[in-house]
């Protein structure tokens, strides 16, 4: 009973991947458990620090997902979240941060199939992967600091 | 540099600037920074190598501001920071006189941005052969090998800032480093905080960073942090075809195209 259940948290926009995982229980598709999501307008509101956030507080895996390009609600958020990805990945990549727990898709309102694969593929790669205890010692590092005074 | 100093002269006296921005001698032969406001004492400018701080910092602090208007002495670096600071709006043309200098600080006269944008197409931005190396060895470590080696090199980091107030495109009035509602980053200098501020340093200065290196020359711990930064300018170049600071396009990651490219997102 000690197999190891990562946490993923998932960061989606409103208008298609929130819709899309809404239609994945509407179509009573069942997806592994481990996901916590939360719902953004726009991939472009999605800040580079929500995801540094969500490790240091224990996520071994991370989602993001939103409409797939030219179908963003707002017209361009997606492809500004698209270029500031494509950065990201490299400078966390370069100092290694473990890249292979992020996943990033693209989910619309009618792909609740879809949704359900992301989500169970990220769960079983970051599974693979184990804890992300490089991450986690660095966040407990400040715990221990400030218990010892 | 004579030219220099006459040109500074003349703009003081004739009251066309306020203050003239440069390099003058300080303490242990090395340069620092001047703000020269008599006409008198512009033989005290300097140019040489070792003139590495990017002056362009000055021009949107509000001490030097409130002088009246500037000139500023701009080598290289200073240009592009001028050229981004503008396309930036936050400096017009018509709000400071550009002197430039050449390696050999020979005065190069700008009638205006534009002709600055002109010159600086013949200077490429690109990190240089020695630092490209430099990215690719590190690059080439394992995935452990490189969080080992960012974790030890910011290790040593105390979160003084220096490498902000130094850099020219670090300008906001409230960082977000000390933003506490909500705290994004620990405020402690604790391997945490010091990682997440380096990223977070990183990623606001992605294609708006001019690769003058006035932050880790401003390093008191000597840390390469502009290593970071290089990389993602190389990055803005290859993934991109960023070529470089220009009056007219948007940032890097103010603007996009319906087909960048990616291979990354399912
Ligand atoms: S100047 Fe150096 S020590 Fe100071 S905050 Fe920047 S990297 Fe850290
Ligand atoms: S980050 Fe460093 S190299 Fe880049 S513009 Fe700022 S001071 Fe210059």
């Amino acid at each position: 009973m000690n197999e190891f259940e990562p946490k993923i948290v998932a960061f989606v926009c409103n208008w298609c991947t929130y819709a899309g995982a809404d239609l994945t229980g509407t179509s009573r598709i069942k997806y592994a458990t481990n996901v916590k999501i939360v719902r953004f307008p726009c991939t472009g509101r999605i800040d580079f620090m929500l995801l540094l956030k969500a490790f240091s507080e224990g996520a071994d895996g991370i989602i993001i997902s939103g409409c797939h390009p030219n179908d963003c609600h707002y017209t361009s958020g997606n492809f500004h979240a698209r270029r500031r990805w494509v950065m990201f990945r490299s400078l966390l990549d370069f100092m290694g941060i473990d890249v292979r727990r992020i996943q990033f898709s693209w989910v619309s309102a009618a792909e609740g199939a879809k949704w359900a694969e992301i989500v169970n593929s990220t769960v079983e790669t970051v599974r693979e992967l184990g804890p992300y205890s490089d991450y986690q010692k660095v966040a407990d590092f400040l715990k221990t600091e400030v218990e010892n005074g | 540099m004579d030219n220099v100093k006459k040109r500074a002269a003349e703009l003081l006296k004739s009251e066309a600037v306020k203050v003239v921005i440069g390099y003058t001698m300080g303490t242990n032969g090395k340069p620092r920074a001047a703000f020269i406001q008599n006409a008198e004492d512009v033989d005290s400018l300097i140019f040489n190598a070792q003139c590495v701080q990017n002056l362009a910092v000055y021009l949107s602090k509000a001490e030097i501001k409130q002088l009246g208007k500037p000139a500023i002495v701009a080598p290289l670096n200073v240009l592009r920071a001028i050229i981004q600071l503008a396309s930036e709006m936050q400096i017009q043309e018509n709000e400071l006189i550009v002197l430039g200098v050449s390696p050999d600080g020979e005065l190069i006269d700008f009638q205006n941005f534009s002709a600055i944008e002109k010159y600086l197409e013949d200077f490429n931005m690109e990190v240089d052969a020695k630092e490209k190396e430099t990215l690719e060895k590190i690059s080439s470590m394992s995935l452990e090998e490189r969080w080992k080696f960012w974790n030890e090199e910011l290790a040593e980091c105390f979160k003084c800032y220096a490498c902000r107030a130094a850099c020219p495109m670090c300008y906001c009035h409230k960082c977000a480093v000390e933003q506490n509602k909500p705290q994004w980053i620990p405020v402690a200098a604790h391997r945490l905080g010091n990682l997440e501020w380096h990223i977070m340093r990183a990623m606001h200065l992605a294609g708006r960073c001019v690769n003058c290196d006035a932050c880790h020359e401003a390093c008191p711990k000597g840390i390469n942090l502009n290593f970071l930064t290089k990389l993602m300018l190389n990055d803005a170049q290859e993934e991109f075809g960023y070529t470089g600071v220009t009056l007219k396009e948007g940032n890097l990651l103010s603007t996009f195209k319906t087909n960048d490219q990616e291979n990354f997102i399912q």
